[in-house]
């Protein structure tokens, strides 16, 4: 893939549930082999967004194309080439550490040695060798994050999501976890994240601001800092929340 | 990309296994569950009325009445057990169902049945329970009828006369179940019940708990499509539900001794075939409910009409029309056909197509359903 490729290509996307509109002209493009951070309260569209360029939700209005495969039409190839990740980890917790990954091998569709191989690196790159006979029910939040990672990753995704991955996590298992997906990152997997924390998401090459189910605004850290002439990000996430406070063009709708 | 793909189906299958062989409560439902139920309502649900206890105030103390209570206790449907003098205490008795028959023999009864004349003996029987009253009226009368006839007997005999024959006489042969005992009725359909009740539990838990601790989320953003997940969950259950099958068979035919008169092997089949029907339904309930205790509420509502309405205990010709149609759609219905059908007639296919028929519909008409809903689940 050429650098100027688009890893997502999103055009107007919008997703409404009956009268209520979840999400709503969402337009950005992501290159290949960058992280962005979606940034944004509670409730205001991030995991909708998410899920729709997962393929697993059905967008209502406009287009998008995650990995070149327009999300409507092709989810299935899609899901076969991302990797997801939420922030419950949703892992088999009467299973043991190495069960699970070896579940997601074969829910891959991982055989023989190459899932064997994959597996290898997967949990050398994670660390996680001397936890494998664990019954996950028995990790800290810290670990279980891990072995969610490692799950993600066992296909080589070229696309990595993770719906706020470090909600609840102690902070050096954040800092380990970010380090990995800076690693990632540098090898050309491309990271879609959102997250609460400020000084995650200033590490991202890209952000994006999500506030009820609009994206405000796109670009990278130093230019949105810059733009509304901010010293850090959480200045600015505030002055972006009473900025739009105001006014939830969701609920006019309602009115 | 949309074919169905042998290694996700497979990863489904090992992960299944794995969690229901480390989930020992689960084990135990599945396997001890039915073998301890049907031990348990095997005795329990016995509708054979005997031995109910009896009082009896005998105002004439002779030979001719101690005659008549000791062919009552003969009769084995009563157990004249209690003596007493007066209605008083007999109410007592009674009330406190301490005795259910009452018999009360008068003064001159022997007087009476040695002289030519007529005597009556009273019967009260408590009648809050319709089936033992019956039961109990039937024993006294057959037994009343019977010293009545004897009694003329020795009366015409004693004039000299031949012993009389009785003109017509009804003979009673019982088939199928000739002691009528209510355990050889019973236990077939308990077998029944009691596999539709655990493994439509077993099943509706299995998905509703990936959903409750967010794993179903997770899967939905796999590749892996709805069948394989599906099917790789339905198959560790068909094969626990065979293996208590056999298990809760054993235990009907070996230690409560009733044997299926017609083929073993159709009745595994069509056992299969019912067991595949309440899959279904455990899956259907699995795709409607969100958490455990809603599956857990819903296959309640399965059971209670399977019970009521199904012929299980009341048997559906005296039911109104309503009520029989109701039952009509309980699946369980055909299959206690079949079940009692195979192990007390001996009966095949020739008689049961009918049911086979009907209950296939069912389960391919409810895997429909329920794949569809399953679907819709995970998109």
């Amino acid at each position: 893939m050429g650098k100027t490729e688009l890893a997502i290509d999103c055009q107007d996307l919008g997703k409404r549930f009956g009268n209520y509109t979840a999400v709503q002209g969402v337009t950005f493009q992501l290159p290949v082999g960058s992280i962005m951070g979606f940034v944004g309260p509670n409730g205001a569209g991030k995991t909708t967004t998410i899920r729709m360029l997962c393929g697993v939700l059905m967008p209502t209005e406009g287009h998008a194309t995650v990995l070149g495969f327009d999300v409507k039409t092709q989810p299935e190839e899609i899901k076969q080439h991302i990797g997801y990740m939420s922030q419950k980890f949703s892992l088999y917790e009467d299973l043991t550490v190495r069960e699970n990954i070896d579940f997601y091998a074969g829910i891959y569709n991982l055989t023989g040695v190459l899932a064997a191989e994959r597996k290898r690196q997967v949990i050398e790159r994670i660390g996680l060798n001397e936890r494998l006979p664990q019954l996950v029910h028995s990790l800290s939040g810290g670990w279980k994050q891990r072995v969610a990672l490692a799950c993600a990753l066992l296909h080589e995704p070229k696309l990595l999501v993770l719906d706020e991955p470090t909600a609840g996590v102690d902070p050096v298992s954040r800092r380990v976890f970010w380090q990995i997906i800076h690693t990632l990152a540098r090898e050309g997997m491309t990271i879609l994240v959102s997250t609460h924390y400020m000084d995650e998401a200033d590490t991202c090459d890209y952000l994006g601001f999500v506030f009820y189910g609009q994206l405000i605004a796109f670009g990278t850290p130093a230019e949105m800092k810059a733009k509304e002439n901010k010293a850090n990000l959480d200045d600015l996430f505030i002055h972006y929340v009473e900025r739009e406070a105001a006014d939830d063009p969701r609920n006019k709708g309602k009115r | 990309m949309k074919r169905f793909n042998w290694s996700r189906f497979m990863a489904i299958l090992i992960k299944e296994f794995r969690q229901i062989a480390r989930d020992k409560p689960s084990v135990i439902m599945a396997v001890g569950m039915p073998v301890i139920m049907l031990l348990l309502f095997g005795y329990a649900v016995n509708t054979d009325v005997d031995h109910m206890p009896t009082v009896v105030w005998d105002q004439s103390m002779s030979q001719d009445s101690r005659e008549v209570i000791s062919s009552l206790r003969n009769s084995t449907y009563l157990d004249p057990d209690f003596y007493v003098r007066g209605y008083d205490e007999i109410r007592g008795y009674l009330d406190s169902s301490s005795a259910r028959v009452a018999v009360i023999i008068p003064p001159d009864y022997g007087k009476q049945v040695q002289g030519n004349g007529n005597t009556a003996v009273q019967v009260l029987v408590d009648g809050s329970d319709p089936t033992a009253a019956r039961a109990a009226m039937s024993a006294v009368q057959t037994v009343g009828f019977n010293t009545g006839w004897e009694v003329q007997a020795e009366r015409l005999a004693q004039q000299g006369g031949q012993t009389p024959v009785l003109p017509v006489q009804v003979e009673t042969r019982v088939w199928y179940n000739p002691d009528m005992k209510s355990l050889v009725f019973n236990i077939p359909a308990l077998i029944g019940l009691i596999i539709q009740n655990v493994i439509a539990m077993l099943t509706a838990f299995s998905l509703v708990r990936e959903k409750e601790r967010g794993t179903l989320e997770q899967l939905v953003v796999t590749p892996v499509r709805p069948t394989e997940l599906m099917l790789g969950k339905l198959v560790p259950f068909v094969i626990i539900a065979f293996v208590s099958l056999m298990l809760i068979l054993s235990v009907g035919i070996f230690w409560f001794g009733v044997p299926p008169k017609g083929s073993f092997l159709l009745l595994i089949i069509l056992s299969m075939l019912f067991v595949t029907t309440v899959l279904a339904i455990g899956l259907l309930i699995s795709t409607i409910s969100q958490t455990q205790l809603q599956a857990m509420q819903m296959t309640i509502l399965l059971i209670l009409p399977s019970i009521l309405l199904s012929g299980f205990i009341f048997p559906r010709d005296t039911m109104p029309l309503l009520l029989k149609g109701l039952g009509g759609v309980v699946p369980l219905t055909y299959f206690l056909v079949i079940v009692r059908g195979i192990f007390l007639k001996g009966i095949g296919l020739e008689y049961l197509w009918k049911e086979t028929l009907v209950l296939a519909t069912f389960s391919f008409v409810l895997f429909f359903l329920a794949a569809k809903r399953f679907r819709k689940n995970l998109d």
